[in-house]
């Protein structure tokens, strides 16, 4: 974190790109390469982890006085179990054909790496107006990142988006396949880190 | 290229002092040249669609390997021969009927993911050629597994599709293979010569043998690799490929079908994706030995020599490390003096 106090908006772009969970920070990979072979299901935990974490921060934030330092590992993961509860039992009830083929991941949110990164590095030390925007801005990058890899993943793989057919004749099956889950984030990665150095004078990944 | 000095000069320079005329161009270009042989034969038995699939996967690997310097503003190393040859071998592991965009996109994971991300030349850790042929294997099933039977005489255009000897082997058995090839013999010359169905390249033997050695007269490659996965090969599917039992395969049926010769000779030496060390390369040969006769008897694929190459590049340089060899003039510590 840089030391003088960002405005909401730059709180909100730095999410979704300067830290982008996926592209940048290289954490929370596990989702990105199992739920994006169809647009479909990456939008649908991309939703859930943008509620997820915008609601974490702010709570976090709100409590941040009352936690005591040496127990806040231990509350932080029962906020953060509380807010997957819901977000899981609302899916469960409301989004059924969606959460019967990615609610072990929606459950697995619990566990991820930039969610708790986030309650620790920003929401247990900001005010909870910024907290929320860096939660959200978070959120909507992971977000994007899922959308960018499920496009070309379930393009290439079945010649479809959102399960309507795009293109006719045969599909690089790999990509569908977890073989080419890891191909496509590499090579997103990759280009993101060159768009990065090339255009907006960044050092890539290595230098964040 | 070190320049010829005049004998008054005075030449300065680091060492080495005396260099071979090796250099990488001419070891690539030769490793070509030894695949002649069996390029023909393919186009003799497949037709002229032999000579297009393998055309195209070279031509298409070379402007790859071009068109991906030129985007990076760096020298070009499309004329080395590699690119060349990553090409060649893509071509003679692909089926004679394949579409026009699947020489494309093999070439394209074979130079740019596999071996020009990582660096180039030296750098890759994979055989660039077998991991498009695997990545096209994956992708599309269905098309890269028609095989065409082999009509003599350069002008197979429309032929029939066949099974391989291994496939026929995996599915119907030994005395279904039997059938279709009358006797043992006949079985045993159809696999020297080529005349069986298969990958363009991998069919002929003798065209194969032929090229090796060359590559072991010019003392390009070593026996430890070739031969310590041939023999591996060889005594496995005589101890477990039988239908009566152990020890009653038939060794040479695996040693001369499927991808076996053209893979340990050509493939599995290849020097940048292989163990240096001579007592490392024959477990390296070993290890494809293995998983080659595993994938074949007990997998789900008819042929294992790609996955298994594939897989023991993986365990080069760690075979590599384990596997120092002694310096010269080192006394072997005692346990006494390492405390």
């Amino acid at each position: 974190m840089s030391l003088q106090p960002k405005s909401n908006w730059e709180l909100i772009k730095n999410g979704m790109f300067g830290e982008n969970t996926i592209f940048r920070m290289a954490i929370s990979l596990c989702p990105s390469i199992a739920v994006t072979n169809g647009m479909k299901n990456g939008m649908a935990l991309g939703i859930a982890v943008v509620f997820v974490q915008t609601m974490v921060n702010a709570t976090i934030s709100l409590m941040r006085n009352f936690i005591h330092p040496k127990i806040r590992i231990p509350i932080f993961m029962l906020v953060i179990a509380g807010y997957v509860t819901i977000i899981d039992l609302l899916m469960a009830t409301y989004a059924r054909p969606i959460y019967k083929e990615i609610g072990l991941y929606i459950q697995i949110i619990v566990a991820f790496a930039s969610i708790f990164a986030r309650a620790e590095v920003f929401a247990s030390k900001n005010k909870v107006w910024s907290s929320i925007c860096d939660g959200f801005g978070m959120g909507v990058g992971f977000l994007l990142a899922m959308l960018v890899i499920s496009f070309f993943r379930e393009l290439l793989g079945k010649g479809e988006l959102f399960g309507y057919s795009i293109i006719a004749g045969n599909p690089l099956l790999i990509m569908i396949l977890p073989a080419g889950g890891f191909l496509a984030v590499g090579l997103l990665m990759g280009f993101f880190n060159w768009v990065d150095m090339k255009y907006f004078g960044g050092k890539g990944a290595s230098g964040v | 290229m070190a320049t010829q000095a005049k004998s008054h000069e005075l030449i300065v320079s680091v060492s080495p002092h005396v260099r071979g005329k090796e250099t990488v161009e001419r070891i690539m270009w030769t490793v070509n040249l030894s695949l002649l042989p069996a390029v023909i034969m393919s186009i003799y038995y497949f037709g002229p669609r032999a000579a297009y699939v393998t055309g195209l996967c070279i031509v298409s690997s070379v402007l790859f390997e071009h068109l991906y310097w030129r985007f990076l503003d760096r020298k070009t190393t499309a004329g080395d021969g590699s690119a060349f040859l990553t090409g060649l071998l893509l071509g003679m592991n692909l089926p004679p009927s394949v579409p026009f965009y699947i020489p494309l996109i093999g070439s394209l994971v074979a130079i740019i993911i596999t071996k020009l991300l990582f660096g180039g030349l030296g750098y890759n850790v994979f055989n660039p050629a077998l991991i498009g042929r695997a990545f096209l294997l994956i992708s599309f099933p269905k098309l890269m597994t028609i095989w065409s039977e082999p009509t003599a005489k350069f002008i197979a255009m429309d032929a029939k599709t066949t099974a391989t000897p291994l496939g026929l082997l995996k599915e119907e058995g030994l005395t279904h293979l039997m059938e279709v090839f009358g006797s043992k013999t006949e079985l045993y010359q159809g696999l020297l010569w080529g005349n069986t169905a298969g990958s363009l390249g991998e069919t002929s033997a003798i065209a194969l043998l032929i090229g090796a050695a060359i590559l072991f007269i010019k003392r390009y490659i070593t026996w430890h690799t070739p031969f310590s996965f041939i023999a591996t090969v060889g005594v496995l599917a005589w101890a477990f490929g039988g239908d009566q039992g152990l020890f009653t395969g038939d060794p040479l049926i695996h040693i001369l079908s499927g991808g076996l010769i053209l893979g340990a000779f050509f493939m599995a030496t290849d020097y940048v994706t292989c163990p240096t060390v001579r007592k490392g390369q024959i477990i390296f040969g070993i290890g494809c030995g293995a998983i080659t006769m595993l994938i074949r008897l007990k997998g789900g694929f008819p042929e294992g020599v790609m996955f298994a190459i594939l897989l023991m590049n993986c365990f080069a340089p760690l075979i590599d490390r384990s596997i120092k060899p002694k310096m010269f003039g080192a006394v072997k510590e005692t346990k006494e003096q390492a405390k």
